[in-house]
């Protein structure tokens, strides 16, 4: 057992000079409205050209085929840099996966190099009005027509849906089939004929997520990923990647967590040892983050229902760090600014992905064995 | 970078669990609690076979050490068993004697008793030395000293040899707390200091092993619990209430055990203190929450002194505070990581 990382120094060191030329000295404005979304998928073509932007995929779509530990810490480099959030990243941790896996090389060949370059942005369409936590209970609905589907229903909780260019999701394909039978994962142009878009604001106002209507919206067959019928096992090996480290790399906590000690030595009365011990909470958990990343990456086997263990970890970090940084600024912790945007998104963490409840559920059933029940 | 236990980390790791189960522990605590240390000290004998004892002692003095991924490994079946006996204490005093070497007149003697575990030791700290100054308050005692073949006592940057006084009970039965009694000088000076720092970080790496170890043994007996009793005409486990307790004791957990390797790793490295501290803290919440979970999902029964699992229950709450609080090491690091 061992945490030399000398085999990645060199990686660690390209990866940061490079941003430290590149990042932005001003941040960006919020990835949520309309000329933040612009400013930030300028730069994922930035990143794109350095071949940063998708590390761990094939050089032939973009990459360089990093490991999962060059990966880890391509993520600390980039979050310690101060780089811009990632609006491509429901494409590329959500999206990119499962078409490694399930996906034809027609379609790896059309979708990943886009998806890199930041030139298409990717939405999740999967929850609708009746479907949250409950997904399976999904109603939207794909006909077979010649030479694909016919969408029509409703999708609702869209992240970045409100300016991306495509989305993803499953659809009801078989009408006699129940729950998670008879569904088929499907990709759409949001700009399609019949498709309507309509912007919600999250809870700070801004269009955060968006809710579609579907009114006979065709797909042609190339844009369906895996087997017609299938649509539920091709989501699952999403969620997955989504519960596991990808969707929340550990560099992120880090990065938070020594900013949050930054405002601690500016801010704090250093005999308020209630706030201390909080501060030293966030930063001892993003730490435990980290190294179970590399204890992740370290493991052979699937962590199969093991990342509903990470979700709920980094999800409530999040928000108690968050928490904890706008007790340091005190009256000042309600003004808009970067604490701020980054409390609000942290509160959307435990119900997005499965909320935590349903985590708790897939890891006393899957993980410890316990009798499943009528709920 | 492989950070996980190799097949020979982890074949120690089974062996242990087999002679410990086999070892019948409730039982053998229970007469340790009640002054019978014979069948304690026989289980003592035993795991020195394994090299257990060594693993803090150097090769040079006829020790295994030090292996601190392995100690780490030990202590966490220790603590699933909930072994009685001061083997942190051990661990503590092999550091602590190794690092004064020639210092002490006898250090090598006791160093190779310690590793064939014939000498059991214990020792007094009445202050953390390894921790900031505000954070440095501990107990006078030191740990089955009253079973103990050398007892020792570090006194400011005095160590002093000592003697079991008056024991008082603990919360956990198998903790058996004399006072002590100081006695000679053995060695002074910034030596013992910098070498009692040392062997605090040790007892407490070891600690936070044994704590997550009894977290996943009560975590463990709970989920069989919650399986086999039935009310409303079904397992208690059926319900989410419960099932959403278990989870929050394995996520805990799961994230207590990398930052105890994590320290282990760090062992020599300036950040160690720091990562001993860290995961001290996470050991101490999690072992404690999986304990009160423990004692909720066993309802009634778990709140018995004749039921096994609740000296799981008592041993968490104890070490929870054993070897400094996790306030105490909250303020270590961020004294570490701020400079403060």
């Amino acid at each position: 057992m061992d945490l030399d990382l000398s085999s990645v120094e060199p990686f660690r060191a390209e990866v940061r000079e490079w941003l430290r030329t590149h990042v932005p000295a001003a941040p960006l404005p919020s990835l949520e409205i309309e000329e933040g979304f612009a400013a930030h998928r300028a730069w994922e073509r930035e990143l794109y050209g350095a071949r940063l932007s998708v590390v761990s995929w094939p050089e032939e779509y973009g990459g360089r085929a990093a490991t999962p530990l060059e990966w880890l810490v391509f993520e600390e480099e980039y979050y310690a840099a101060g780089a811009p959030g990632r609006v491509s990243q429901n494409g590329i941790n959500l999206l990119a996966p499962t078409l490694f896996q399930h996906g034809t090389p027609e379609q790896l060949a059309r979708v990943l190099p886009s998806m890199a370059s930041g030139e298409v942005i990717w939405a999740q369409a999967w929850s609708e009005p009746g479907a949250g936590s409950d997904l399976a209970s999904l109603r939207a609905t794909a006909t077979r027509v010649d030479g694909g589907w016919l969408l029509n229903g409703q999708k609702t909780w869209s992240s970045r849906a409100a300016f991306a260019d495509w989305g993803f999701g499953p659809f009801r394909s078989d009408p006699e089939a129940q729950r998670h039978r008879g569904l088929t994962y499907l990709m759409f142009p949001l700009d399609a004929e019949g498709i309507t878009r309509r912007p919600i604001g999250r809870i700070d106002g801004k269009p955060a997520f968006a809710e579609l209507f579907f009114d006979d919206v065709f797909v042609p067959d190339r844009d369906v990923i895996g087997e017609p019928g299938a649509g539920w096992k091709v989501a699952m090996s999403t969620t997955g990647n989504e519960r596991g480290l990808t969707l929340r790399s550990p560099g992120r906590f880090l990065a938070a967590a020594d900013r949050l000690l930054d405002l601690w030595r500016e801010r704090a009365d250093p005999g308020d040892t209630a706030l201390r011990d909080r501060v030293a909470d966030a930063w001892i958990k993003a730490r435990a983050y980290q190294l179970k990343g590399y204890e992740t990456v370290s493991r052979t086997d699937d962590i199969g229902a093991e990342s509903s263990i990470n979700k709920i970890f980094w999800s409530e970090l999040d928000v108690a760090l968050h928490e904890t940084a706008l007790d340091l600024l005190g009256p000042d912790g309600e003004l808009e600014g970067d604490w701020l945007e980054g409390y609000v998104f942290s509160l959307a963490g435990p119900i997005y992905a499965g909320t935590n409840e349903i985590q708790r559920n897939v890891i006393a059933e899957r993980v410890l064995g316990l009798p499943r029940a009528g709920r | 970078m492989k950070f996980i236990l190799d097949a020979e980390q982890r074949l120690f790791g089974e062996t242990l669990d087999k002679i410990l189960t086999e070892a019948d522990t409730p039982s053998v605590i229970r007469g340790w609690a009640a002054g019978v240390h014979e069948p304690g000290l026989a289980l003592w004998r035993s795991l020195a076979e394994t090299g257990v004892l060594a693993l803090a002692v150097p090769e040079s003095a006829g020790g295994a050490g030090p292996l601190p991924v392995e100690l780490v490994t030990a202590f966490h079946e220790l603590g699933r068993h909930a072994v009685p006996g001061p083997y942190a204490e051990t661990v503590a005093v092999a550091t602590l004697l190794d690092r004064l070497g020639d210092e002490l007149e006898r250090g090598s003697e006791w160093l190779e008793g310690i590793a064939e575990g014939r000498v059991v030791a214990s020792l007094a700290l009445p202050t953390l030395p390894a921790l900031p100054a505000p954070a440095q308050a501990s107990a006078p005692y030191a740990l089955d000293a009253d079973a103990a073949d050398l007892v020792l006592l570090v006194d400011g940057d005095a160590l002093r040899a000592a003697a079991a006084g008056e024991v008082r009970a603990s919360l956990d039965p198998a903790r058996r707390l004399p006072s002590v009694v100081a006695g000679d000088v053995l060695a002074a000076g910034p030596s013992v200091a910098a070498a009692a720092r040392v062997a605090c970080d040790m007892g407490v790496l070891a600690t936070a092993a044994q704590l997550v170890g009894v977290g996943r043994r009560l975590l463990e007996v709970s989920v069989d619990y919650a399986k086999a009793r039935q009310q409303f005409g079904r397992p208690i486990g059926e319900f989410q209430a419960v099932k959403h307790h278990l989870a929050d004791a394995l996520v805990g957990l799961e994230y207590a055990r990398p930052l105890v390797h994590g320290a282990a790793v760090s062992y020599g490295s300036p950040d160690f203190g720091r990562d001993v501290s860290a995961a001290k803290v996470a050991a101490s919440e999690a072992a404690y929450a999986a304990a009160k979970i423990a004692l909720q999902v066993h309802g009634a029964i778990g709140y018995t002194d004749e039921y096994d699992p609740s000296l799981w229950i008592r041993k968490a709450r104890a070490l929870h505070s054993a070897w400094g609080s996790p306030a105490a090491h909250r303020a270590r690091v961020i004294s570490s990581l701020a400079g403060a």
